[in-house]
């Protein structure tokens, strides 16, 4: 069950306006995603993550393509003969209505009857932890417990997905953190497939089943956290996705496992597939904390000298200027068994840890 | 503690009955003129009301209830028993009935013309806007007039219906409560739309779009969601329709010919032809007291409403 597809993209296209003013918002994208997954779109604003949520939640219809729910296709039904249910970035509460009501809309407009709303209702004030609350109106309540209410309205007719469009981007710091637990929780207690959209990697990278990472219309590399973080297959997303160095280096050898890279220092390394990349030169990117900083200048795959030392107490970063020319940005734990008396002006030598150089599509 | 703040206190009070006295002295241009425009009248009319008709129009400075009790009773002049003015009740019951039947129009028209403007690209919405408010550059009379030529029996509809051979004979519209109807709803309908659209201009249509997701229908989204948040444009329309609709004469006499009265026109011609102003100031007292009452009565609507979610 867990593995079988729910909701699957199969090369939709969307576009805005007509003629010499068209906007190719989504650029065939297809995607599938799995049955109670938490699976997140991240990108960049105006990447067409929005978009997309919007197509699956029948807001917008495709321009090309269709969309399917568990096989069947969605692409042109009305939002409200959709099992999917949105939480909005900015809740879309009624004002009208009181907590429970909110909660309860969506159940009354599929003609439940009143004991089983009330049931539900009831469940996911509790789930939410909002039961105190549940005859105030929307507007005395605060953002974070509009931000329950609009969640507990979204689950509360048991869609089969929940769309959430960066739900928490309008809480501050201590609620968002306390919310993605919350998120993570619900999702797991409740079964349903979340698909979550955010621009905020850190947010991404701690919640999500998988993610994929979208630019410009399209899906850039879909995986899990892990497999984003250390394996970015383009530079995009190896950029978008922490802090990376990025450097060339001439492609010696390649099978379908690993390859073999001549580095500009003229040392050898090695890194992992080389995927569709046929050229000699290619682009490779270096995590800052896969470096290894060492005094053995002369054996080293890379040598340069320290510009500039940021000291953050769980870790110091170097900036160093390599002998290429090349800035290359190193993050070294400061705990106790390694080394951080770097100096500026010092010269050094940097290791990579074994498979952390990653090979570039572009 | 308490002893630093207590003489703060005291200040802040003087302080703030000091702003208070300067508020309402501020406030005495505004409320002289709010007097002199507004109660004054209407305690000459009060005054008038109770006041015995002169001969030629005016009053005689001789109190008589003659003015009130003609309102709904008619006093026979050769045998003094008093009945019913049934006349006077049909003209309420009319202007009621006209007036409340043009507001309904008027909503059913203007809420998808409200609508359509609120939903157009910010800036074209002035120019829609512009439109509406084209006709009040017309004198009321003409456009009165200019519908009177389209509705006559051989008036530009009715030629078009016989042309077409739909009708033999012209259709009876022009000096018929329809007509009155079809006069006031086009005279006061941007009077409708236009509150209407400054509420519909605030919606958030993520309202809407969440109804949609919450397995609500058009219709269902329109009741549910549209219409309880623009309720308070729906109100305001409808009092702006409904009060001059009620006192309304120069439509009902072009269009009703003179035999269709409405209350406007009952009371105009008190004052007029009928020189009994005491009657027309005392049937003008209770056309007001039909308006507040109506008024009063959707205050207490929305304060219904208001309760229901507290």
């Amino acid at each position: 069950m867990s593995n079988s597809v729910s909701i699957k993209v199969h090369q939709v296209s969307k576009k805005f306006g007509h003629d010499r003013d068209e906007v190719i918002a989504l650029d065939e994208v297809s995607v599938e995603i799995r049955e109670n997954e938490f699976f997140t779109l991240l990108g960049p604003s105006g990447c067409g993550k929005t978009t997309l949520l919007r197509l699956i939640a029948g807001f917008e219809h495709p321009s090309e393509g269709d969309i399917f729910l568990n096989d069947e296709s969605i692409a042109h039904l009305p939002p409200y003969l959709r099992p999917v249910n949105t939480v909005f970035q900015n809740y879309a509460l009624f004002p009208h209505m009181t907590v429970s009501e909110n909660i309860g809309f969506g159940l009354s407009m599929q003609d439940k009857p009143p004991t089983e709303i009330d049931a539900t209702v009831s469940e996911m004030l509790r789930l939410v932890q909002m039961e105190a609350l549940r005859d105030r109106r929307t507007d005395q309540i605060s953002g974070g417990q509009q931000q329950r209410v609009a969640l507990a309205r979204a689950l509360a007719p048991h869609p089969r997905v929940l769309l959430l469009d960066e739900p928490l981007s309008a809480l501050d710091y201590k609620l968002r953190k306390g919310m993605q637990i919350e998120l993570k929780r619900l999702q797991m207690e409740t079964g349903i497939t979340f698909i979550f959209v955010t621009h905020d990697q850190e947010e991404a990278l701690t919640m999500s089943d998988r993610i994929a990472v979208m630019n410009k219309g399209r899906i850039l590399q879909v995986g899990s956290p892990n497999d984003i973080y250390d394996h970015p297959s383009e530079r995009f997303v190896a950029d978008f996705i922490g802090d990376t160095n990025f450097l060339s280096a001439e492609l010696v050898e390649s099978t379908s496992e690993s390859s073999l890279l001549k580095l500009a220092s003229g040392k050898t390394a090695s890194a992992g597939p080389s995927g569709s990349t046929l050229r000699s030169m290619v682009n490779i990117a270096i995590r800052p904390e896969q470096a290894i900083l060492t005094s053995d200048e002369a054996s080293a795959e890379f040598s340069g000298t320290v510009t500039n030392v940021l000291y953050s107490g769980t870790d110091s970063v170097f900036h160093i200027e390599l002998k290429s020319g090349e800035e290359f940005i190193a993050k070294v734990q400061n705990s106790g068994d390694t080394r951080r008396d770097w100096k500026t002006g010092q010269a050094l030598g940097i290791n990579i840890q074994p498979g952390a150089i990653q090979i570039l599509r572009d | 503690m308490s002893q630093n703040t207590s003489p703060l206190s005291i200040q802040e009070q003087l302080a703030r009955q000091q702003e208070t006295k300067t508020n309402w002295l501020l406030c005495t241009p505004a409320l002289i003129v709010l007097f002199l425009a507004a109660s004054g009248p209407l305690l000459v009319m009060l005054f008038y009301s109770f006041l015995t008709p002169g001969d030629y129009g005016g009053v005689e400075y001789q109190l008589s209830f003659d003015g009130w009790m003609n309102v709904f009773l008619f006093r026979d002049i050769f045998d003094d028993v008093l009945s019913i003015a049934d006349a006077h009740v049909a003209i309420f019951w009319r202007s009621i009935r006209l007036s409340l039947m043009t507001t309904i129009t008027c909503l059913i028209l203007g809420f998808p013309t409200a609508y359509f403007i609120a939903t157009r690209p910010r800036q074209s919405r002035n120019f829609w806007l512009f439109l509406i408010t084209i006709p009040f550059w017309t004198n009321l009379l003409i456009r009165t007039f200019a519908i009177m030529e389209v509705i006559r029996n051989k008036g530009i509809v009715n030629n078009l219906l016989i042309d077409l051979d739909l009708i033999q004979q012209p259709i009876q519209m022009l000096y018929t409560d329809f007509a009155i109807m079809l006069g006031m709803t086009y005279v006061y309908l941007p009077l409708m739309i236009l509150p209407l659209y400054a509420s519909m201009e605030k919606l958030d249509f993520g309202l809407i779009e969440a109804g949609y997701d919450l397995y609500a229908t058009r219709i269902r989204v329109l009741r549910k969601v549209i219409i309880p948040l623009i309720k308070p444009g729906i109100i305001a329309g409808s009092i702006l329709v409904f009060i001059p609709s009620l006192g309304a004469f120069v439509t009902p006499r072009v269009l009703g010919g003179g035999k269709n009265l409405m209350l406007g026109n009952l009371i105009e011609l008190q004052f007029g032809q009928g020189r009994n102003w005491p009657l027309g100031a005392a049937l003008s007292i209770t056309l007001l007291f039909i308006v507040m009452a109506a008024l009063l009565l959707y205050v207490k609507n929305v304060q219904k409403s208001g309760v229901q979610h507290d």
